[in-house]
């Protein structure tokens, strides 16, 4: 399934980060997991939290430019050669990864991969015809 | 001196747009010769400038002998502070008004009641012009004060016919409330506050579309056609310019008309030149240099070939909304806007034009210069907006080259463009400040 992702635009400065952080902490929205790329100006801090829409809503109002886009979660066995497994079979059907970050969260010996593709249903239909188990949202968030 | 008011009693605003150009070049001759008059009379600056040029009021025969005149220019206001070119005893003046002065002392303006009227009537004109009427709802959003924008606008809307609201700059999200509330049908404004309000709309849940307001008269600062395409389909108005300065009257010295192509200098009161910024010397209709104004009515502070630093065009054909008045070209860029970076001559709005060509126009910008190690370098900072934000690191840079591109081409220089968070380039309520220039020159 397709889960939704949040972007936040933040200049590469000390203690941008905390700015969102505290946006979302006052709206008691938790965030699952998240992951940050930057470059040497400006930084991208990517977030899967429950309530996107409240959370987006939120982070606008305090002057944030924010995107949301569409990932891919896929649960895997956390143990060696689980996500080289995932990623033979996207290989396989030549798909580009944007950019992926994983974490396990309160899983038991599960890990979530999320990946960020430039189509995401054609990826999301080969995963699942290659029996990958690529979780819905609710399971996510449960 | 013989009652000099006379000879400015105004005409119904929709005559005197409409004169045939024989019978307004005769009025503008006649003021002219009254107002140079009326300068070498009572101004003892302006006398002395004559004087050491051997020349006297009766060498003006025709309109071209303007050009005999020296200039003014902005610090012969400074030099003269505060009351040195006023024409007429301090009991005939009815209003002051004062520049933000940026640098050292403001200048400062006069107006007699006569000039009040004048005045008012070019401002009842430029909102004819932007097709304003009694029933609209006018929103001012001009500072009032000093700045002659806010109480410009008040008088001439009031004069009108129409409502006005005297919000004045500021507290935008009171703006917006009132705009909604008030059921506003036209706002005045500097076009980078308009965006910003705008902007604020946006976050407040508020769309343009289901409000009311339909036009926006703008001015007091240059802005380029793509900007003003941007606030018509962003704010869901017609985006009207026009152009003032204080020194000349204040707002209401030109307007576009519905037709949009270049604004009306209501030269029956102020009478347009194009010199060469370098020699000075007058060029012809048509071509482009910096616009010089003399008041023909100006009663408490003629101004004489006042240079505007505006560089523009005098159109002369025809316009199809029938105005025999001649147009200029909106003010994209003042001669004293302009820098220089490594010998080259680069205007902002050059920028402007080099960001709008890229797709999810920016309207938020800095150009900021610095000297590193004897070489000039060139910063665009640039605000990112959800149109343009993207998830991916890779469309983000592909979007910083784009612009950066774009910018070279127009100017021929590499500059080096960063992307800032929202909110971050201090906007003012009155202009945007375009340009920081750190270089220790």
């Amino acid at each position: 399934m397709k889960l939704k992702q949040l972007s936040i635009f933040l200049e590469n400065q000390t203690g941008n980060l905390s700015g969102p952080c505290k946006i979302l902490s006052q709206n008691n929205i938790n965030i699952l997991t998240l992951s940050v790329a930057d470059t040497e100006q400006f930084g991208i801090m990517r977030l899967i939290v429950a309530d996107c829409d409240k959370a987006k809503t939120a982070l606008e109002q305090a002057g944030y430019v924010v995107n949301v886009a569409e990932v891919v979660a896929i649960e895997v066995g956390d143990q060696p050669g689980s996500l080289g497994e995932v990623l033979a079979i996207i290989e396989k059907h030549n798909f580009n990864v944007e950019y992926m970050y994983a974490f396990s969260g309160d899983l038991k010996e599960k890990a979530i991969l999320v990946f960020r593709f430039e189509d995401t249903d054609k990826a999301i239909k080969v995963l699942c015809d290659d029996g990958v188990n690529v979780i819905k949202a609710v399971e996510l968030y449960n | 001196m013989d009652n000099p008011g006379k000879i400015c009693d105004f005409n119904p605003a929709s005559a005197t747009d409409y004169l045939p150009l024989d019978k307004l070049r005769q009025l503008q001759l006649f003021r002219l010769q009254n107002i140079v008059k009326r300068a070498y009379d009572n101004v003892e600056h302006f006398r002395n400038r004559l004087d050491e040029r051997n020349i006297t009021p009766d060498a003006i025969k025709s309109l071209e002998d303007i050009a005999k005149l020296p200039f003014t220019v902005k610090t012969d206001l400074r030099d003269t502070y505060p009351f040195g070119l006023f024409a007429s005893p301090m009991q005939e003046i009815v209003r002051l008004h004062a520049s933000s002065g940026t640098t050292g002392k403001p200048i400062v303006v006069a107006y007699t009641q006569e000039d009040m009227n004048v005045w008012t009537d070019a401002m009842v004109r430029t909102f004819a012009c932007c097709g304003l009427h009694k029933g609209d709802v006018v929103q001012n959003a001009y500072g009032y004060g000093l700045f002659t924008g806010g109480l410009g606008a008040h008088y001439g809307a009031e004069k009108l016919g129409a409502t006005v609201i005297p919000i004045s700059g500021g507290n935008t999200e009171r703006q917006i409330m009132v705009m909604k509330d008030f059921a506003v049908t036209a706002i005045c404004a500097t076009p980078s506050y308009f965006i910003h309000i705008i902007e604020k709309a946006e976050q407040m849940g508020i769309k343009m579309e289901q409000l009311p307001l339909r036009a926006g008269i703008f001015g007091a600062e240059p802005w380029t056609d793509g900007m003003r395409d941007y606030i018509e389909q962003a704010g869901k108005i017609k985006a009207y310019d026009i152009y003032g300065l204080s020194e000349i009257t204040g707002p209401g010295v030109a307007s576009v008309c519905q037709e949009q192509e270049g604004l009306h200098i209501f030269e029956d009161y102020f009478y347009p030149e194009i010199i060469d910024p370098e020699s000075g010397q007058p060029l012809p209709d048509g071509q482009e240099g910096e616009l010089v104004l003399t008041t023909l009515c100006k009663q408490a502070m003629p101004m004489i070939r006042y240079r505007t630093r505006d560089i523009t065009t005098l159109m002369t054909e025809k316009c199809s909304c029938g105005r025999t008045i001649r147009r200029m070209k909106r003010i994209g860029r003042r001669s004293d806007d302009m820098f220089i970076i490594r010998g080259v001559n680069v205007f902002p709005s050059q920028i402007e034009e080099a960001l709008l060509a890229v797709e999810g126009a920016l309207p938020h910008y800095q150009i900021v210069l610095t000297r590193d190690s004897g070489l000039d370098n060139l910063e665009v900072q640039i605000e990112v907006t959800a149109n343009v934000f993207s998830d991916k690191i890779s469309t983000m840079e592909k979007l910083q080259r784009q612009i950066e591109k774009s910018i070279e081409h127009i100017i021929n220089i590499r500059a080096r463009v960063k992307l800032v968070a929202p909110n971050t380039i201090p906007r003012s309520q009155g202009k945007a400040k375009r340009l920081i220039d750190n270089r220790q020159l």
